[in-house]
C-alpha cells in the first residue's frame, strides 16, 4: 500500500490501540520528562541539609529513617510532586484556553481566573479572620468558578468568540485586581499580611496533607483533558467544520472550559496565583514540537517550568526563600516582552 | 460536459422514497428574525443540486439547516426518512459532509494532516488511525489532485489549491451527501471551473452534491437540479434547462435578461440586458 507523506513522522500502532503517534511530540515530551526527573532529584538533594543520590533513593524506597525520611519524604517530596503536577495542570489549562480562543494571550492568568481565585481567598481570609487551609482553598476555588461563569456570560453569545473572551477577561481581571487591592488596604491587620503573601503564589511549607487532594484532583483533570483533546483539535477547524465531523460544539466547549478553569483553580487554591506558566508553557513547547496537536508536551513543559522556577526561588537569593510566584512572574515578564518583540518583527 | 438524456430521465423519475435528504415545513429563524417559513425541499438522490438566489435570500441558511448546523424552530429535516436531530452526531457525519463557507486551518498543520481530520467521524479514543483512514485520505488527495501537496503547510498553496485541500478533507469523510457552501467564491475563473468539473465528476460517481453558488451561469451549466430562492421561499426547482427562463431570472433576481443556449454544454446561458 502507498503511504501518505504527512510532512511529519509518525509511528503507527496496530495493536488494540490503533494510534498514530507524532514522533517529534513524543521525543520532546520524553526529553522534558527526563529533565523534570533530573531537576526533581536535585530539588530533593539540595537544601539546608544535603543528601546524596543514594540517600534519596533509599528514602524514596522507604528504607531511610529519622531526619532523611522526614526531610526528603515529608518535606521536600510533596513540594516537588506538587510543582510537577500543578505545573502540568496550569500548562494544560493554558493550552486549552489558547486553543479555544485561538490566541496566544488567551490564558487563564490573563483572562482573570487567577484574580478571581485570589478575590475568593481574600474574602475568606479577611471575612473569617482565620487562615484555615480548607477555607482559603474553598474560597479560591469558588472565586475562580464565579469569575469564569461571569466571563462566560458576558463574553459568549452563540458559541465562542475568542477575542471577546480575552477582552472581557482582561477587563474583569483588572477590576478584580483593584478589588483585591482595596480589600487588602482596608484590612491592615496581620491577616492582611498573610493574605498578601498568599497572593504572590508560593509552595513554601506545603505538606502532603495540604497538597495530596489537589494533586489527585489535578491528575484526574489531566486525564479528562487528554480524552477531550480530540474534539478540541477538531474545533480548531472552526465550529462549522467541527460540527460536520460530529463534534457537539456546545457540550464539548463547556466541558473543556470547565476542565481548564478547574486546572487553574485547583493549583491556585493550594499555592496562590502563579502566573505565566499557563501562558508560556504551551507556546514555548510549540517552538520545539512545531505542532499544537497534543496536550502532553505542554503538560511536560509546565512541569519543568514550575519545578525549575520553584528550585530557583529557593536558591536565587542566599538565605532567603522566595515565593515561586515571584520567579514565574519575572520569567514571564521576560517571555512576554520577547513575544511582543517577536510578533512586532514578524508582522509587517 | 453534456448531460445525457439518460441523466435527465433518471432525474425525472426520482420519487420521494429515493430522496435521502429533505425538509418538511421547516421554519428557520435567528432570534426573532424569520429567514424561511414552512419550507419544504427535496434533494433528489444522486443529484448535483445547486441553490441560487440573490444575497440574503436564505440559501446559505437553508444549507445550514440541511447540514444540521441550525435547528429549525418548526418542521423537520429528514435524513433517510428519520429526523436528523435524532441521529448521533457522528452518524450524521458519516452520511453528510460539509464544506463550510469559512474554516480555519490550525497553526502549522500540513495538508495531509488537515485531510486526515475528515476521518474524525470514524475514529474514537482507541481507534485513531487505521488502514481504512489511510486509504480514504490517499484517495481523497488523489481525486482532488492534492497528493503532491501532502507534506506542505496548508497556508502555503494558492487559494484554488487550498480550496481543493478542504474539499479533500470533506471527501475523506466518505459521505454519500456533500454540502458545499459557496465553494467557488473568491477563486479566479480557472479554479472555479476546475472545481465545478471536480464536483461534476464526483456527482457522476454517485455522490449527491448540494451547493450554494453565486454565478447563475455556472449553476445552470453544472447543476442537474436547481433550486431558485427569494425571500426565504422557493420560487422554482427542477432541471435548469426547464426552469431557467427570462421570467424566472427577473422574478428572482430582478434582472432583465435574455437566455441563449450555451454552445458547449447546451444549457441555458443568461445574458443581462443592461439598461
Amino acid at each position: 500500500m502507498r503511504h501518505i507523506d504527512f510532512g511529519r513522522r509518525y509511528v503507527r500502532l496496530k495493536g488494540p490501540l490503533k494510534w498514530r503517534i507524532d514522533i517529534r511530540s513524543i521525543v520532546v515530551s520524553l526529553i522534558l520528562l527526563f529533565t523534570t526527573i533530573i531537576v526533581a532529584m536535585f530539588a530533593l538533594m539540595m537544601g539546608s541539609m544535603e543528601f546524596s543520590l543514594q540517600e534519596i533513593f533509599a528514602a524514596l524506597g522507604g528504607q531511610a529513617t529519622g531526619a532523611a525520611k522526614t526531610i526528603v519524604v515529608e518535606w521536600r517530596l510533596p513540594r516537588v510532586i506538587a510543582a510537577i503536577i500543578f505545573g502540568a495542570g496550569l500548562a494544560v489549562s493554558g493550552a486549552i484556553f489558547q486553543s479555544i480562543t485561538r490566541n496566544p494571550l488567551g490564558s487563564p492568568d490573563i483572562i482573570g481566573f487567577s484574580s478571581g481565585s485570589y478575590t475568593g481567598a481574600l474574602l475568606v481570609l479577611l471575612g473569617s479572620g482565620s487562615a484555615s487551609y480548607l477555607g482559603v482553598a474553598g474560597g479560591a476555588l469558588a472565586g475562580g468558578f464565579v469569575t469564569a461563569i461571569l466571563i462566560y456570560v458576558l463574553a459568549f453569545r452563540n458559541g465562542t468568540q475568542g477575542f471577546r473572551l480575552i477582552i472581557v477577561g482582561i477587563a474583569i481581571s483588572t477590576i478584580l485586581g483593584s478589588v483585591n487591592s482595596m480589600l487588602l488596604i482596608q484590612n491592615e491587620s496581620e491577616v492582611a499580611l498573610t493574605a498578601a503573601a498568599w497572593g504572590v503564589g508560593s509552595l513554601n511549607g506545603v505538606g502532603w496533607k495540604h497538597v495530596l487532594p489537589a494533586i489527585i484532583f489535578v491528575i484526574f483533570l489531566l486525564f479528562c483533558a487528554w480524552i477531550m483533546n480530540r474534539p478540541l483539535r477538531e474545533m480548531e477547524l472552526g465550529n462549522d467544520a467541527a460540527n460536520s465531523h460530529g463534534v457537539r460544539i456546545k457540550r464539548s466547549q463547556l466541558l473543556l472550559i470547565f476542565l481548564a478553569v478547574s486546572l487553574t483553580a485547583a493549583p491556585t487554591a493550594v499555592m496562590g496565583p502563579v502566573s505565566f506558566v499557563a501562558l508560556s508553557a504551551p507556546q514555548i513547547v510549540h517552538r520545539f514540537t512545531k505542532s499544537a496537536n497534543s496536550l502532553i508536551p505542554s503538560a511536560a513543559m509546565g512541569a519543568v517550568l514550575l519545578l525549575g522556577a520553584d528550585v530557583l526561588a529557593q536558591r536565587i537569593v542566599p538565605e532567603t526563600i522566595l515565593p515561586v510566584g515571584v520567579v514565574t512572574l519575572s520569567l514571564g515578564g521576560i517571555y512576554l516582552l520577547w513575544l511582543l518583540f517577536h510578533q512586532a518583527r514578524s508582522t509587517p | 460536459m453534456i448531460t445525457t438524456t439518460a441523466d435527465v430521465q433518471s432525474q425525472a423519475s426520482i420519487s420521494q422514497s429515493d430522496s435521502q435528504l429533505w425538509t418538511e415545513d421547516i421554519t428557520i429563524q435567528y432570534g426573532d428574525h424569520i429567514i424561511s417559513r414552512n419550507l419544504s425541499v427535496k434533494i433528489p438522490h444522486k443529484s448535483f443540486t445547486v441553490i441560487v438566489g440573490p444575497n440574503a435570500c436564505g440559501k446559505s441558511t437553508l444549507l445550514r439547516a440541511l447540514s444540521n448546523l441550525i435547528k429549525p424552530t418548526a418542521g423537520h429535516v429528514l435524513l433517510d426518512g428519520k429526523n436528523i436531530s435524532t441521529y448521533k452526531s457522528k452518524e450524521v457525519a458519516r452520511q453528510l459532509g460539509l464544506l463550510p463557507q469559512s474554516s480555519t486551518a490550525p497553526d502549522g498543520i500540513t495538508v495531509a494532516n488537515l485531510v486526515a481530520h475528515g476521518r474524525y467521524p470514524y475514529q474514537n479514543l482507541v481507534r485513531q488511525w487505521t488502514d481504512k483512514d489511510e486509504e480514504a485520505v490517499l484517495s481523497a488527495m488523489q481525486v482532488t489532485n492534492t497528493t503532491e501537496l501532502s507534506e506542505r503547510f496548508v497556508d502555503e498553496p494558492s487559494g484554488g489549491q487550498r480550496q481543493r485541500v478542504w474539499i479533500a478533507m470533506v471527501l475523506a469523510q466518505q459521505t454519500p451527501l456533500m454540502l458545499l457552501d459557496e465553494p467557488t467564491t473568491f477563486l479566479d475563473i480557472v479554479h472555479q471551473i476546475e472545481l465545478l468539473e471536480l464536483f461534476k465528476g464526483l456527482n457522476q460517481q454517485g455522490n449527491t452534491l448540494i451547493a450554494v453558488l453565486h454565478d447563475l451561469n455556472h449553476a445552470a451549466r453544472y447543476a442537474n437540479h436547481m433550486i431558485a430562492m427569494k425571500d426565504g421561499q422557493i420560487v422554482a426547482q427542477g432541471d435548469p434547462r426547464e426552469i431557467v427562463t427570462e421570467q424566472l431570472v427577473e422574478e428572482v433576481f430582478g434582472l432583465k435578461c435574455t437566455i441563449i443556449e450555451d454552445p458547449i454544454a447546451h444549457t441555458p446561458h443568461i445574458i443581462p440586458l443592461g439598461r
